[in-house]
């Protein structure tokens, strides 16, 4: 039943965009068409800002023209004051687009006697609506009549007739009023004009203004309730709806690296997750900008863009200093690719902060967010609303993909997994710094707190600064505990030096073994020599002997063939001499 | 819609009348259409005129219905109003002119008593 209510209010509810970037999204389209709008707020809040914007879009975006009724400014004045947003007023009127009428009624100039009314405004307006086809009408501030017509009867009897002259008329009219004492405005105009009522207000908390912006009523529209900061710019009024928008955002699997190929090779060798937030903390001076600085470098040579937020540095000096470790910034903010923002944190407030880096986000499509440091947002106490606002940053950089890196310095030594700001739940990855004091020097090491959704290493790294970058090696870890720096170098020396020595033992050793062998063998040799010698020797006797019995045998043969005797071949004698 | 003729009608004459006196009054009278109100302040300004300025002043009607782009001119709102043109300085008198003293006073014209 509900639904079907409010699909039917939305579609009877027609809505006339302001083009007013942020505006129509918190309103749900914009303002209600062919009703009036009541702007209120004190003064030099952008009341006329507001409607000028409104008119100058409609007419170039929606193609609706619109009048511009001042009280207050002339028509030169006006052009000239919204000249510095752009907005060509001069050129508006030219083609028809737009119409100024500028009313300025003089007190003193004016005389009451009886009876009036204000049909010539009415006919004035209604013949500058007519003249251009205007669907929008801003009145700004109409409330400069009571100043000017002393019969407020009257004028308040016409004020209503204006209005619903104005439904009639079928615009969509914006009534700019000045904040009043009690009421929304100083002449309770809100009970005229009900149907929808614009709160701007210019609130100033530790010496930092802030602009906000509320929707208070807005009939028969679902609208958002809180209050927005808004920008006024160069391009004119932006209003940001910046509170978190849930945690819906899709996540990437897709992989950047940090820059380190040693501190990829920590997160399973590829790197962080594209549109996580990773937190870079550590006490001062430990290289977190450093290691932002070859985040940036490194997305830059992948072609993504890269936003870098300063807040402590300007970007010059910021470059220079890297370029000291090697890394080159300047040929990629040449490129485009890499834009720096440098302002103080106190330069405006929070909500300002956030709604300026909505902004440039916006602008600027980066890949990559950097926020160096974050830290300095904190002034006096207020943590909660730093971590809100980094919250709503969080958010809305996650629900674009955009993977953004902050940094932050821990002033403690005992606080090192605390952040000021105490933002550790928003972090996807946690890379800690800290120095290691050793044996009378300060080194820098580095661990990964925390790692989602990835197998990361748990090891402390030794982290280098070199003149080529950042360089990780493995601490030494031993019986003597964990080194670094120079008692690294010494620790691993004396190793070095035990594993030489063992070396050269074995070689020795092996030296020795081999010299043994060879002994052994030239003694086998030698042996081998004299018995083969032996061996020749005995042949060569029992070579002689056999000739020597042979000989005798044949002397035998001989002796007997003389005798004629028979031949008896028998060896009775020994063949030796 | 006849009868505005008549207002117009009779502004013509009232200019022809005389234009040779330095102290030429000129008095522009806005009004919408032919409102009572507008008839009545037509009415009283030219009973006023006639009895303090018999002869040296010119009334100018102008129906801001049929000449709506007029009315920024003189800065116009209420109506009817009446312009001062000259002598100078503008003044501007708001309302059916039914305030006979106020009308003077707002004149700045020194009733003759």
């Amino acid at each position: 039943m509900k639904k079907v209510e409010s699909k039917l209010v939305s579609t009877n509810l027609l809505k006339s965009p302001t083009g007013i970037q942020g505006f129509d999204e918190i309103t749900g389209g914009g303002l209600p068409m062919g009703r009036p709008t009541l702007v209120c707020g004190s003064a030099g809040c952008g009341k006329t800002l507001f409607g000028i914007e409104f008119l100058v879009r409609g007419a170039t975006q929606f193609n609706e023209p619109g009048v511009f009724m001042s009280f207050e400014e002339t028509n030169e004045e006006i052009t000239k004051n919204v000249a510095s947003l752009g907005f060509d007023l001069d050129y508006l009127v030219k083609h028809k687009k737009l119409a100024l009428d500028h009313v300025h009624i003089e007190r003193s100039e004016i005389e009451e006697t009886g009876e009036y009314d204000l049909e010539g405004l009415f006919i004035r307006l209604g013949y500058a609506i007519d003249s251009i086809g205007a669907k929008r009408v801003v009145l700004d501030t109409i409330e400069s009549l009571f100043a000017g017509l002393p019969n407020q009867l009257i004028l308040r009897a016409e004020l209503r007739r204006l209005f619903r002259w104005l439904k009639e008329k079928g615009v969509t009219a914006i009534i700019t009023g000045e904040r009043g004492e009690e009421t929304l405005t100083r002449q309770g105009l809100e009970e005229y004009v009900s149907d929808c009522v614009i709160l701007l207000d210019h609130r100033v908390t530790e010496q930092t203004s802030t602009r906000r912006l509320r929707v208070v009523k807005y009939r028969g529209s679902m609208h958002g309730t809180n209050e927005y900061p808004f920008l006024i710019d160069e391009d004119g009024f932006s209003v940001l709806p910046v509170t978190s928008l849930g945690l819906n955002h899709s996540v990437s699997n897709d992989r950047v690296s940090s820059g380190i190929t040693s501190l990829d090779k920590m997160f399973e060798g590829k790197g962080y997750y594209r549109g996580s937030t990773i937190l870079i903390s550590g006490t001062a001076g430990v290289g977190k900008t450093s290691l932002a600085a070859h985040f940036s470098e490194a997305a830059c040579k992948r072609g993504e863009r890269v936003l870098y937020f300063c807040f402590e540095e300007s970007p010059s000096q910021l470059m220079r200093n890297m370029l000291s470790i090697g890394i080159k910034l300047e040929p990629w903010v040449n490129k485009g690719l890499l834009q720096f923002q440098a302002t103080r944190p106190t330069f405006y407030g929070l909500e300002m902060h956030l709604a300026k880096t909505h902004k440039l986000v916006n602008d600027f499509k980066p890949n990559i967010v950097i926020l160096d440091p974050i830290n300095t947002f904190v002034i006096g106490d207020k943590e909660v609303e730093v971590k809100t606002m980094l919250m709503r940053l969080v958010d809305f950089l996650k629900s674009n993909q955009i993977t953004a890196l902050f940094t932050n310095l821990t002033s403690g030594v005992n606080e090192l997994e605390h952040t000021d700001v105490s933002i550790s739940s928003l972090i996807d990855t946690w890379i800690l710094l800290r120095d290691i004091e050793l044996s009378g020097e300060r080194n820098r090491g580095m661990y990964i707190l925390k790692s989602r959704g990835m197998a990361h290493s748990n090891q402390i790294r030794e982290f280098n600064l070199t003149n080529h970058g950042v360089e990780l090696s493995n601490v030494y870890v031993g019986p003597s505990g964990v080194l670094t720096g120079s008692a690294r170098i010494a620790q691993e020396a004396i190793e070095n030096a035990e594993v030489l020595t063992r070396k050269q033992d074995i070689e020795r050793k092996k030296r020795e073994i081999e010299r043994k062998r060879k002994a052994v063998e030239a003694q086998i040799e030698s042996l081998q020599a004299n018995f083969e010698s032996d061996v020749s020797e005995a042949v060569k006797m029992i070579n002689i002997e056999r000739d020597t019995i042979n000989q005798l045998e044949q002397d035998k043969i001989e002796m007997a063939e003389s005798r004629k005797a028979d031949i008896i071949k028998k060896k009775n004698r020994n063949p030796k001499k | 819609m006849k009868s505005k003729n008549d207002i117009s009608d009779i502004k013509t004459k009232k200019e022809k009348q005389s234009k040779a006196a330095k102290d030429m009054w000129v008095l522009r009278l806005y009004v919408a259409g032919q409102s009572p109100k507008a008839i009545t302040a037509f009415a009283n300004l030219k009973k006023i005129c006639e009895e303090q300025l018999k002869g040296k002043y010119s009334i100018e009607v102008i129906d801001l219905l049929k000449n709506p782009q007029l009315g920024a001119d003189d800065q116009i709102l209420a109506l009817p109003t009446l312009v001062r043109k000259l002598p100078v300085p503008v003044r501007k008198i708001i309302g059916d002119l039914s305030n006979t003293e106020r009308v003077l006073v707002g004149l700045d014209l020194l009733p003759m008593s």
